[in-house]
């Protein structure tokens, strides 16, 4: 891997070295990639659209996509363990839905967003427990979570309930001003707190540790003592709690609850996370590389709005396309490895 | 030793998975400050033993499991292999069962890390790592990744780990398989110095010469039964061997020494087979071995000298990358299995549930399963057909119960491999390769299988017949090829062979008195 030579240039190859075995590994290339393409996507943007790369553009990638951080969040401490949480756009739909629905029975928010939190988490236990203990398929197991979430949002009502809570809507709207024309929401701040939260639990904690272990090889982990059981359902109850967080960011974003919303919002997830950077077969990944990846979404919905004629179904494709790329440069680098 | 308390007793071990009983009655004690090897064949019972005292198997969890283990003297029972670590047993599994996409430093203290303000204290963290590589001078960067490295490191780095767990009793299961001269002796030097500490080690290892190098004391297991425990520099190394082969005793001399007249050999005829320099890197060095038309050629050897090594390359499972492949007197180049059968080369696997029958399928499928696929999916075989294979393979091979329908799953070990054997046979191989045929069946089921091999030869196929048991592969070979540490060192005519001869050359890889 390095190369020792004793002339002047070894500083620049020793260098040059450095910066393309961090690309080539499987632990930093994907996110370094990342961090380039948005870079790049953010350098096509600024370049066909004035004030493209401004403060209020930058932001509103963020509040747009607050909830979104907080599912890939949630989505990067599945997959690192290697499993896959397809339920958490229909828990997000159903958070929705209980908080509409409770909000216009006349509970109090300060009730209501805890319950819904506690709510999601034990469905997030209940199917952690299904995976472990019975040996389910997670894609099986939390297909049919997704199944029965979306299932409880017609329960409670077919239509779309609209919310006119006071504590909620000014939770919702205020905004958080940085000076000039830039704001933020709270959901912002409750985003970036979760991912804090987040790399420091995968980072500096031993609960985080175990899920890599595990991503990196359970029967591995397990003969090295480390709680593997304990941890594979934590992780979906740490998925749990994100989508019902994620559907409160979301009823502060549209101030309603729809039993239809959301469809197919665990596939953004899943695509941030693994344009991200994380492995899908597990141990490999960052938080930060999941934000980046639901950034680069963002920003390509972003330029597909500002282009204006396109459909945003381009979106989608595009979405598409560099899955397809991540994933087989993901194949390369572990191979090589291998 | 004796007056010592033991550090490991463990009584009357009995363990038993469906179908097999993988340990009976066994007991194994080990005192503080000595190296203990635990010897045996594949199959003897060795991981099974040391999984029942690691925690990974509970002993009173199933009906026919029982036995007890002491720890210093007082009962244990462990929940987990989390629970055996906390009570100083440590283990470096056969297979580095490390975490190769974390850093060195984290694979070394795992679930173990210093704290700092509630979270892990990386520095630390990396520090003592760094402690623990230079204790076995091993200089590496504690923040790369495991992955980035070579076995042989990964292997010191699971044993720095170990070290760590400030241990009563260290596993070392096969710790110098990917180790070089230089860094066995590495290794040695560190298993004498946490001898000196007090460390009961209990190493596992197939070199016989590492064996004798190392350990104080040894225990030889065999289907999993206790054959005895005996201090090393007390057993001859031939008593050795033989005890962990075994002999088998006089039920089997019902079948006499059947050899068939080789159809060839004398004369200038073609081979069937004939392999020129064939080797593999990493697996066997060059191999010169020629089967002739009707020929039963026995491949004897202890376990991992090169025995399957061989049966996969020439049946076209691993591919080699030196000499050739030669079948009737022209090269073939085998890609694959599938084209290895179109010449006529069946391989039946010493790994009999992994890689032999469908335990799910009933014993009709498993029976026409191959002559299925070599006619093509698209060629179905009828009904009628399938059930008139398997009611006459049944019957020849006497499978019990004599039911087509029966899950293999529940048919013994025995029964099993003759649904095996028929599968292969209803594709009527040229050359077929026996792995292990007989491994862990009963004494019945094997004497009708080497009966089955005699037949065979009789009617023009020719036979690989790999076993470690010498009896059977005397009973039935009319050539033995023998192999030692991944070479063939031996190619005789068994005519005037016993079993002290054979075992002479397994033990020191030359032919001396009985070379021919």
């Amino acid at each position: 891997m390095s190369i020792d030579t004793s002339s002047a240039p070894v500083a620049g190859r020793r260098l040059f070295g450095r910066v393309s075995s961090a690309f080539t590994s499987p632990k930093y290339g994907p996110v370094l990639v990342t961090l380039v393409l948005l870079i790049a996507v953010f350098a096509i943007g600024g370049s066909r659209y004035r004030g493209f790369v401004s403060g209020p553009v930058i932001l509103n990638l963020f509040v747009d996509n607050a909830y979104l951080i907080v599912l890939a969040v949630g989505m990067t401490f599945v997959i690192l363990t290697g499993g896959i949480d397809l339920s958490v756009g229909a828990v997000l739909a159903l958070s929705t839905m209980i908080a509409a629905s409770l909000l216009q029975s006349g509970w109090s928010a300060s009730v209501v967003i805890p319950l819904i939190l506690v709510l999601t988490s034990v469905l997030g236990l209940l199917v952690g427990l299904m995976i472990h203990v019975f040996k389910i398929q997670p894609f099986i197991a939390t297909l049919a979570a997704m199944f029965l979430a979306r299932g409880l949002c017609y329960v409670i009502s077919k239509d779309s309930i609209s919310i006119t809570d006071p504590v909620f809507v000014s939770l919702a709207q205020t905004r958080i001003s940085l000076g000039g024309r830039m704001s933020i929401t709270a959901s912002v701040v409750i985003a970036l707190l979760v991912v804090l939260v987040a790399f420091l639990v995968l980072h500096y904690s031993r609960l985080g540790r175990t899920v890599y272990a595990i991503g990196g090889g359970e029967q591995s982990g397990m003969l090295m003592g480390l709680p593997v059981a304990r941890t594979k359902v934590l992780v979906y109850v740490i998925s749990g709690f994100c989508s019902g967080l994620a559907g409160v960011l979301f009823t502060f974003y549209t101030l309603s609850g729809y039993s239809l919303t959301a469809v197919g919002t665990e596939l953004d997830a899943i695509a941030a996370v693994v344009i991200g950077g994380t492995l899908l077969t597990g141990g490999y990944g960052f938080v930060l590389g999941s934000v980046l990846g639901v950034l680069v979404l963002g920003t390509i919905q972003t330029i597909i709005t500002f282009e204006g004629t396109l459909s945003s179904w381009w979106t989608r494709i595009f979405i598409g396309g560099l899955l397809l790329v991540f994933i087989v440069l993901q194949k390369v680098l572990t191979a090589r490895r291998r | 030793m004796n007056g010592q308390v033991p550090v490991v007793e463990m009584t009357n071990i009995s363990i038993s998975f469906p179908g097999v009983k993988a340990l009976d009655e066994v007991s194994f004690r080990m005192f503080p400050g000595e190296v203990h090897s635990l010897l045996g064949e594949n199959g003897a019972g060795k991981s099974t033993l040391i999984k029942a005292l690691t925690g990974v198997y509970q002993i009173d969890s199933g009906p026919t499991d029982s036995g007890e283990i002491l720890l210093a003297g007082s009962r244990v029972s462990f929940a987990g292999p989390a629970q055996a670590q906390n009570a100083g047993i440590s283990t470096v599994y056969q297979e580095v069962n490390l975490l190769g996409n974390l850093s060195v430093a984290e694979n070394i203290m795992l679930g173990r890390e210093p704290r700092r303000f509630g979270g892990i204290d990386w520095r630390a963290t990396r520090r003592r790592a760094l402690e623990l590589l230079g204790g076995l001078h091993l200089d590496i960067d504690p923040g790369s990744l495991l992955g980035s490295h070579s076995l042989a490191v990964q292997q010191l780095v699971a044993i720095a780990r170990a070290i760590d767990v400030h241990a009563k009793v260290l596993i070392l299961d096969e710790p110098t398989s990917s180790l070089d001269a230089d860094e066995v002796a590495e290794l040695f030097r560190v298993i004498r110095e946490l001898k000196a500490e007090g460390v009961a080690i209990l190493f596992v290892s197939h070199f016989l010469d590492q064996v004798y190098e190392i350990s104080d004391r040894l225990t030889v297991l065999r289907n999993g039964k206790l054959v005895g425990e005996y201090r090393t520099d007390e057993i001859l190394r031939l008593d050795l061997v033989q005890k962990m082969i075994g002999k088998e005793l006089a039920i089997l001399d019902a079948l006499e020494r059947r050899i068939v007249e080789p159809g060839g050999g004398e004369g200038d005829e073609v081979p069937l087979l004939a392999a020129r320099a064939l080797g593999r890197k990493g697996s066997i060095a060059p191999v010169d071995l020629r089967v002739y038309t009707g020929e039963v050629v026995g491949l004897a050897g202890l376990l991992g000298s090169g025995r399957t090594e061989l049966a996969r390359i020439l049946s076209g499972i691993d591919r080699p990358d030196s000499g050739e492949l030669v079948i009737d007197g022209t090269p073939h180049r085998f890609r694959t299995p599938r084209s290895a059968l179109a010449r006529g080369v069946a391989y039946s696997s010493e790994n009999r549930r992994a890689e032999g029958i469908v335990e799910d399928l009933t014993v009709r499928d498993n029976i026409v399963l191959a002559l299925q696929a070599d006619r093509g999916w698209f060629h179905p075989i009828s009904r009628k057909r399938r059930d008139e294979l398997a009611v006459s393979y049944i019957q020849a091979l006497n499978i019990r119960p004599a039911n087509p329908d029966a899950i293999v799953r529940n048919l013994s070990g025995g029964n099993q491999q003759k649904v095996l054997l028929a599968r292969w046979l209803a594709v009527a191989p040229r050359l077929l390769i026996l792995d292990e045929p007989t491994r862990g069946i009963d004494v019945g089921a094997k004497a009708e299988i080497q009966k089955l091999v005699v037949n065979l030869a009789e009617n023009g196929m020719s036979v690989l017949f790999i076993s470690a048991e010498l009896e059977e592969v005397l009973r039935l070979s009319s050539r033995i090829a023998i192999m030692r540490d991944r070479r063939l060192v031996a190619d005789i005519v068994n005519d005037d062979l016993t079993v002290d001869s054979l075992l002479a050359i397994i033990a020191d890889g030359e032919l001396t008195a009985v070379a021919r």
